[in-house]
């Protein structure tokens, strides 16, 4: 199935070949959680504190447990803050 | 101790400089900066005054630790009754003047007064005076500050100053220093300006003392080590500064577009910190040219910028081909999102403009794009605009009214009137994206509920930075909550809101508390001054501030009712994103917050709050 990866701030580095905007439409495997995805780009999971699926947090504990489902976008930044 | 001890009190009317004692009873009860100088502000003045009567008081203050070895020790701030809102002032900046003041031997600058001439404040450590400004009236902040360090041949001396938004009324007029760092909201600079002052040039060079030497560099270096090593203060804002913010409050869906009436700008990775990073066609650059870093600062968040040389604004004039103070997320937001406008450099100008002309853009961008939705609806014409179509997303509109505005000219006028004032003259007041008359920051409402509570209960009207809850319902720090739920939102605001009270008030950058907590804040203070300053000390003294200055605004004649927010956060809801479908809900929240605070259903601090704060 299609999903959206954002990889926004110093992570763009990670994004596969042919990513615009700090973004890709990547194939995953039916059933593949958040944390299948982050693998599967080599993303170390220390960098990944912020992580959004369609904009609602997803929580370090529930990465290996949180599906994807087809069409979603699954967003990610490392520490970040401003204001 | 880390205090001078010493106040200048310049009385404007009568051109005379004059030196007090700083009252250190009051400085034990208030701390410093935005604290201390409420207290001495609302001793001095009538609340009912009229903000731009001579008998209104502006106060620059500094706190205990700006000027010192501690890390981000550069901010000060102005203090006045602003002239945007009518309500208790007190606008923060950075750069370097502050601690320069701090070392010219002085605490506190009182103004008071009107001059019947311009006039600048001229100080080198003992000796204050007042020169007249004819010379520079009529002249933009940056003219200003290159004139003035020309004129006393002094590369050194740091100037604040009004450029001419602040001479012309802009009502959201702010004050300048160090060419691109502002005290920039609820019209501090308008009301510098009608003091007929047009500047503060100083230079300092007898340092800042601590109480103890030793336990002050132990507790600075600790802390400096902890900023280092948080992700946030030690990477991410000074690779990507605040506009790191455009895509993740956007994703979040609670980025306010087109003036508010969407939830989510299609359009924001093309204005956000990467957007800033991409190399242009025209000359291989990208937009950020450098960080920059204010006084003592181990962070340096700031974004140093130019514009690419083939863009329509600065194509044809060098002046604005040079690198100056960039986008920062809020400007970015209110100049970009709040108007529907995509083009960077565009906002890069415009925001440019209004350091150059000392006036602040997020509710210069946000008033345009009050006028833009007026526009759509046909209530104003390319007649009341002298020819200018506000269409969303007209980038040349934008950069032509940030013109218009600094100067008071044209429509820009009526920009400089502020989004209240402007939407209540043309009959739609409900199209004023505002509370107590000062325009929202970037953050939604209705996608994050903290901030609606925070908005409502400001004592300077919209603001986010009295209660940063985007850091928890948002970022996790220093725990995450759900920015969709109202529950417990009411304890989380009162939380931030005094312990940044006492975070503004030590003179320190409320950035440090992404990384710091008020345990790593109070040991550097207590190194500093004299006495015991526990946490418990600090945060008693942030709920005695936000206490002077709520009733500082109820003697003004606000009130309750004052306490609220625009009806289309309250009753339209969200079209798009995690928040679709919600509205705020600031009728649950406010009550647990009245009761919270110890004030009546109505929101007056009870006789028995004020007792216990020693108000």
């Amino acid at each position: 199935m299609q999903i959206t990866l954002k990889l926004f701030a110093l992570l763009d580095r990670y994004l596969p070949d042919g990513a615009h905007k700090n973004q890709i439409n990547i194939t995953v495997a039916d059933g593949a959680t958040v944390m299948d995805v982050i693998q599967s780009v080599n993303l170390p999971a220390e960098h990944c504190h912020l992580v959004l699926v369609e904009g609602v947090y997803v929580a370090p504990s529930e990465r290996d447990s949180r599906v994807m489902n087809e069409g979603e976008a699954l967003a990610i930044w490392p520490p970040v803050a401003g204001g | 101790m880390s205090w001078a001890k010493r106040i200048l009190r310049v009385n404007l009317t009568a051109g005379t400089c004059k030196e007090e004692p700083l009252n250190m009873e009051w400085a034990n009860q208030y701390l410093g900066q935005r604290g201390l100088a409420t207290k001495y502000l609302t001793e001095e003045i009538d609340p009912k005054v009229d903000p731009l009567s001579p008998d209104n008081k502006m106060i620059i203050a500094t706190g205990p630790l700006t000027g010192t070895a501690a890390s981000t020790s550069a901010r000060w701030s102005v203090i006045t009754k602003g002239a945007l809102t009518g309500a208790i002032a007190c606008s923060n900046s950075g750069g370097f003047f502050g601690a320069e003041l701090k070392f010219a031997g002085w605490d506190m600058i009182i103004f008071e007064g009107k001059s019947p001439k311009p006039v600048y404040l001229l100080v080198q450590d003992d000796e204050a005076k007042l020169i007249d400004a004819s010379n520079y009236w009529g002249r933009s902040v940056w003219e200003t500050e290159k004139g003035l360090k020309a004129e006393h041949q002094d590369p050194q001396l740091r100037v604040a100053s009004i450029g001419v938004a602040g001479e012309v009324g802009v009502k959201y007029a702010g004050v300048i220093n160090d060419l691109h760092r502002a005290a920039g909201r609820s019209g501090v600079g308008t009301v510098m300006g009608s003091k007929n002052l047009k500047a503060i040039a100083v230079r300092g060079t007898l340092g800042v003392a601590v109480n103890d030497p030793e336990a002050f560099l132990k507790a600075t270096n600790e802390a400096k080590a902890v900023l280092a090593e948080n992700g946030v203060t030690g990477e991410g804002l000074s690779a990507l500064g605040t506009q790191v913010l455009m895509n993740v409050i956007n994703e979040s869906g609670a980025l306010p577009t087109r003036n508010h009436r969407d939830i989510q700008f299609e359009s924001a990775s093309d204005i956000s910190g990467e957007a800033m990073l991409e190399p242009r066609r025209s000359d291989g650059k990208p937009n950020l040219t450098r960080n920059g870093a204010c006084f003592g600062c181990t962070i340096a968040c700031g974004r140093i910028s130019t514009i690419d040389p083939t863009h329509y604004t600065v194509k044809d004039r060098e002046q604005y081909q040079m690198a100056s103070g960039g986008l920062e997320y809020e400007a970015a937001w209110a100049l970009g999102a709040a108007t529907g406008i995509k083009d960077i450099d565009a906002l890069t100008f415009a925001n440019f403009i209004c350091n150059e002309q000392g006036f602040d853009p997020i509710s210069f961008g946000a008033t345009v794009g009050a006028a833009m939705e007026l526009f759509e609806m046909g209530v104003i014409t390319t007649k009341e605009t002298d020819g200018l179509d506000l269409t969303w997303g007209n980038a040349e509109a934008l950069t032509t009214l940030a013109e218009l505005t600094g100067r008071g000219e044209g429509f820009g006028a009526e920009i400089g009137l502020g989004s209240k004032r402007l939407t209540e003259k043309y009959g739609h007041p409900e199209l004023s994206m505002s509370v107590k008359g000062q325009e929202f920051p970037a953050y939604d409402a209705r996608g994050i509920q903290g901030m609606g509570l925070t908005y409502a209960t400001s004592n300077r009207g919209a603001c986010h930075l009295r209660s940063y809850t985007v850091a928890s319902e948002i970022l996790g720090i220093p725990e995450k909550t759900d920015p969709l739920s109202s529950d417990g939102k009411a304890g989380l605001v009162i939380a931030f809101q005094d312990a940044t009270g006492a975070v503004d008030s030590a003179g320190l950058c409320v950035f440090t508390t992404f990384a710091w907590s008020m345990d790593n804040i109070a040991p550097q203070i207590d190194a500093a001054l004299e006495g015991d300053w526990s946490v418990e000390r600090l945060l008693e003294i942030g709920e005695r501030i936000w206490n002077l200055e709520r009733k500082f605004n109820m003697d003004a004649g606000f009130t309750g009712k004052d306490d609220t927010l625009p009806k289309r956060l309250l009753k339209d809801a969200a079209k798009t994103g995690p928040a679709k479908g919600k509205v705020s809900e600031l009728g649950k929240m406010l009550p647990e917050y009245y009761a919270l605070r110890g004030w009546t259903p109505d929101g007056v601090p009870t006789n028995e709050t004020l007792d216990r704060l020693v108000l």
